[in-house]
């Protein structure tokens, strides 16, 4: 059993009370998916899909649009070293390269252990700071090839309790104020933006 | 869609439409028109694969880009997502255009495996087809393909196959767009993109097999075809489905003399070209070895023994002729005839026996006098924009389900608005604008309470809101269909008639669609196959030309007819493919009547339980092998052809009709389809202008609208039963797959029926504390209780238990009883 469990399907309906639409709050949820079991389930799809009411299917061909959602089981720690262009400049290949030999794994494997997943990414918007990694989303800066054996063995030794495991994106736990949640009726019921009707109307 | 099908209709006198220029020439397209569709009125096909006429636009597939230039320069766009605006330019023929379809069908084809030869679809493939005419003619792809698994099952009767697929969103956008039923879906991404379902999920669509109609390419393929034929060997045909009283245009498929394939015609009027998978696979029945070839005659052991046709009709003609009265007779069923088969029986039994005691339903359907008498909607002027359907009756989806398409469609897109009275939530979910669940028993007092307006507070389940919203609706100056049938077996007809009154008192402009599922049942009841009446509804009272001997007293129901086999009343039975054995609801008085009644004569197609029983069996061609006419729910008659010859020694039910009638010294009066017609056109009011050999050729049959000579009488004053305190209103319907003959004949459809559980409202299961899916002990009255499995469901209302009719599993008819107004049901945890 991988569905959501209690303490998550309470924060889903949380984030489902945020949109006009229930199926509006599908990848947000899905985030919590895979923050749970450390990927995103089957058992977790169909829940998903009973909670915003949509068949699996539509779940499924939702999540697997995104790279960032996985379908099967990952390392705890995701390491995504970028070889762009402004990286590629500045070590990025070499430092995948290194970890590699590392790691001992090729990118998109994981570790015997089920410590490590390494990816090969595009841009993660950091150019300035090349060449840079992330580990479970959160940035590392302007690594040299021991930056990275220091990095590896502090998250060995559990010493980066700044590093959530899995990790998720913040936006999942946002908490809007009481009365700065922005409008959430549906268009069908607020009807068409004055300009569009003005427009089809001609 | 009238404006694309009928290029007069924008008169160029009031509205001469937008004027743009075709490869050079001036045309007009209509208001809002796609160019696509313009171009293809004015004589330029525009090669395309996403297109479908019926769905939204997507513009996936880039095939349909052509040069158009709006006043600021000439450039490609999709002319499938470009309504036609005044003076814009067109060029399909130019180089840019050309070059464009070359470049698509190059990059659509890289992934495209090359397995045309053992392709279903090849032949008949729009790839296959646009490739040769606007293709390159030459890959410059020399890489390995893309490699998927090859076909896998998606469902019981459909195949996938990736490698061939090319992204269209055709199957996908169906699911979710047309049926509702989006369990297919893209997966992926980019080059990896791939249509399926959810992993272990079935694609368990009522119209999964439009999916593999309107595949460009042979991704997706129907196991029931799958290798049977190639498609320059097929021959066709155009029909109608009799599978259940939409009346779908059909094109039947014939390879060596075998019906292969059905696949749907787009017809305006009724089924847009979409089919149910019933509709679509039910040829398979015709070739079932359960088929009945030669007539059958029960011999001095009891035994049943093939014989040749001149005994088994002396042996009819006997048996009709024994009877000291032909109120001892009793005829039932004759929904699964053809138009005129219905009136050569009728008038063989009515015109020349006297026989009244005919019913072509079989105590599930709705009182002829509705079903004649209501003023008749048609499917389009119930689905026109902006009005308002009332559903007294069953899911549709379950009964009919292309009208339900039609229905959805004009919910989804037309502002159509639907007041659902159905004794359970249907497959409309929420898209209807109101809903009442009147327990049964209490839908003649919700119908009431609309037509006063004592909508302010709520009633039983029904809260004032919803009552409200119905009832302002109902009244509105929106044009008002009600689509009526029979939505719980449970629930006595006068308790329909008296919501039925209501309702037109209420609005007495309100126009009916009377949405019966058997087949034909409309012709049989329209021909005279039914008690108290002569063909064209006429009375009995009315002289028909050839119809001497038409009985003067009104005869008996179904259910009358059974009963008065039981009482020792009746001496000879007649089944009209009919099986009231495991058909009637309450199959106890069913079998009580075969105990008793004299002589039982059978015309089937199929070797059912009754027929098993009778002792002359006289065996018909059925659909497929027979040229006739079908009567739809709105009155429309379209042609039933033959397109494969019929079995053994089997012959088209008129023909046994007057074959009985000269047998018994009597002439019907006509020896050719084409007398018989005549005869119908001379003595049945509303058919004497019908073209018979073109109703439907390339345009829509036309609707009959009968002449009444009577006005149906209804009161509002139906029994209302009490309620009882510990029991749960029985309702009992009907789901598309069941264990009919014509399915259970049909190979790859009689997996498909499922098992029957009780349903109950969650609250009443909470409150019986029985865990849903246990097994508890039910009972009728003081009847003896049954172990049943029963589930929750939030769809049933509090107060009432739902079970489908005729499953595996749970037999709803233990529960049924005939002439109860309701039946209450005990149940009790084990």
């Amino acid at each position: 059993m991988s569905r959501l469990n209690e303490a998550n399907v309470e924060l889903a309906q949380e984030i489902i009370a945020r949109y006009p639409r229930r199926k509006s709050a599908l990848i947000p949820l899905l985030h919590v998916a895979q923050e749970q079991n450390g990927y995103v389930t089957t058992a977790a799809m169909e829940h998903l899909a009973e909670l915003v009411g949509i068949t699996p299917a539509e779940v499924l061909g939702t999540a697997s649009f995104y790279e960032m959602f996985k379908f099967e089981p990952q390392g705890k720690y995701m390491v995504n070293i970028c070889t762009n262009i402004s990286c590629q400049l500045l070590g990025g290949e070499e430092l995948l390269h290194h970890a590699e030999k590392t790691l001992g794994i090729r990118p998109g494997g994981t570790t015997d252990d089920g410590l490590f997943t390494l990816e090969d990414v595009e841009c993660m918007a950091a150019c300035t700071e090349a060449p840079c990694l992330q580990v479970n989303y959160r940035h590392e800066y302007r690594l040299d090839h021991d930056d990275f054996d220091t990095l590896i063995s502090e998250l060995r030794s559990g010493s980066r309790p700044d590093i959530p495991d899995h990790g998720t994106l913040g936006l999942v736990r946002q908490h809007i104020p009481d009365g700065r949640m922005a409008g959430i009726d549906s268009p069908e019921k607020t009807g068409s933006p004055e300009w569009f009707t003005a427009r089809s109307s001609n | 869609m009238t404006a694309t099908e009928n290029p007069e209709s924008a008169s160029p006198e009031t509205n001469p439409g937008v004027p743009f220029t075709l490869n050079g020439v001036e045309f007009h397209a209509n208001d809002g028109e796609l160019l696509i569709d313009a171009a293809k009125r004015h004589g330029v096909h525009i090669p395309h694969f996403c297109y479908h006429p019926r769905m939204t636009p997507v513009g996936m597939c880039r095939m349909c880009l052509v040069e158009v230039d709006t006043g600021r320069g000439a450039g490609l766009q999709p002319s499938c997502m470009l309504p036609v605006t005044p003076n814009m330019k067109v060029n399909t023929e130019s180089e840019p255009t050309t070059k464009a379809q070359d470049g698509v069908l190059e990059l659509l084809l890289i992934n495209h495996p090359l397995d045309c030869p053992v392709c279903d679809k090849g032949g008949e493939c729009p790839l296959q087809d646009n490739a040769y005419a606007f293709g390159p003619g030459e890959s410059r792809f020399v890489e390995e393909k893309r490699h998927y698994e090859k076909p896998i099952p998606i469902s019981d009767l459909v195949y996938l196959d990736r490698e061939r697929c090319i992204l269209c969103d055709r199957c996908t956008r169906f699911a979710s767009e047309v049926a509702g039923d989006p369990l297919i879906h893209f997966i992926g991404r980019g080059a990896q993109t791939e249509v399926n379902t959810f992993p272990e999920h079935e694609f368990s669509s009522y119209f999964s097999g439009n999916t593999v109609q309107i595949c460009p390419v042979g991704a997706l393929t129907a196991k029931p075809y799958r290798f049977a034929a190639r498609p320059w060997d097929l021959s066709e045909t155009e029909s109608t489905s009799m599978v259940d009283s939409t009346g779908a245009r059909v094109a039947l498929h014939s390879s060596q003399d075998r019906l292969v394939r059905i696949q749907g015609v787009d017809s305006d009027a009724t089924n847009w070209g979409w089919l149910s998978d019933k509709e679509r696979f039910i040829y398979e029945a015709t070739d079932s070895p359960e088929r009945l070839t030669e007539p059958l005659v029960r011999d001095g052991s009891g035994d049943a023994v093939p014989t040749r046709w001149n005994n088994a009709v002396k042996q009819v003609v006997e048996a009709l002729a024994r009877p000291s009265d032909p109120r001892r007779i009793g005829v039932i069923g004759g929904a699964r005839l053809t138009l005129e088969s219905q009136y050569a029986w009728a008038k063989l039994l009515k015109g020349l026996g006297a026989v009244d005691n005919i019913d072509a339903q079989l105590g599930d359907g709705l009182p002829a006098e509705l079903v004649l008498g209501l003023p008749k909607a048609t499917i389009d002027s119930a689905c026109q924009p902006g009005g308002v359907v009332v559903l007294l009756g069953p899911d549709l989806k379950e009964e009919l389900p292309t009208l339900y398409l039609r229905l959805r469609h004009a919910i989804q897109f037309d502002g159509v608005s639907l007041v659902e009275i159905s004794p359970r939530v249907t497959s409309f979910g929420d898209t209807v604008a109101a809903r009442l669940n009147p327990l049964p028993g209490a839908t003649g007092q919700i119908a009431k309470a609309l037509a006063d307006g004592m909508v302010g507070t709520s009633i039983g389940r029904s809260s004032a809101e919803e009552l409200s919203a119905a009832h302002k609706l109902l009244i509105s100056d929106r044009p008002v269909t009600v689509i009526l049938g029979r939505g719980n077996l449970a629930e006595s007809t006068d308790i329909i008639a008296s919501a039925v009154a209501s309702l037109r008192r209420a609005n007495p402009n309100a126009k009916f669609l009377t949405a019966l599922r058997r087949g034909n049942v409309h012709g049989a009841l329209e021909m005279g196959l039914t008690p108290g009446y002569l063909p064209g509804a006429q009375p009995l009272s009315a002289a028909v030309d050839g119809w001497d001997m038409a009985p003067r007293s009104r005869g008996l129901d179904t259910a009358g007819i059974l009963k008065s086999a039981v009482n020792g009343t009746l001496d000879t039975l007649v089944l009209l493919g009919a099986d009231p054995l495991t058909d009637f609801p309450d199959s106890k008085l069913a079998a009580a009547a075969f105990e008793r009644v004299g002589t039982v004569i059978s015309v089937d197609t199929f070797m059912t339980a009754s027929t098993g029983r009778a002792d002359v069996v006289l065996p018909a061609a059925m659909f497929g092998e027979v040229d006739g006419t079908f009567l739809n729910l709105e009155g429309r008659i379209s042609p039933v052809q033959a397109k494969v010859t019929s079995p053994g020694q089997t012959r088209a039910d008129w023909m046994i009709a007057a074959e009985v009638a000269a047998a018994a010294g009597g002439d019907l009066g006509f020896t050719t389809l084409a007398e018989l017609r005549s005869d119908i056109a001379a003595n049945v009011p509303g058919f004497s202008d019908v073209h018979w050999d073109r109703t439907g050729h390339g345009a829509d049959g036309p609707v009959i609208t009968g002449i009444r000579s009577w006005e149906p009488t209804l009161t509002e004053t139906a029994p209302i039963p009490p309620a009882d305190d510990y029991g749960l209103r029985l309702v009992v319907d009907r789901k598309l797959w069941d264990n009919g003959t014509m399915t259970l004949a049909a190979a790859s459809l009689k997996g498909q029926v499922g098992d029957a559980v009780m349903s109950v409202s969650p609250a009443d299961l909470a409150r019986l504390r029985i865990p849903s899916g246990n097994e508890a002990s039910v009972a009728v009255g003081g009847g003896d209780a049954r172990t049943v499995v029963v589930m929750s469901d939030p769809r049933v209302p509090v107060g009432a238990a739902h079970v489908p009719f005729h499953l595996n599993g749970v037999d709803a008819s233990d529960f049924l009883v005939t002439g109860q107004p309701v039946i209450d049901i005990r149940i009790q945890a084990l």
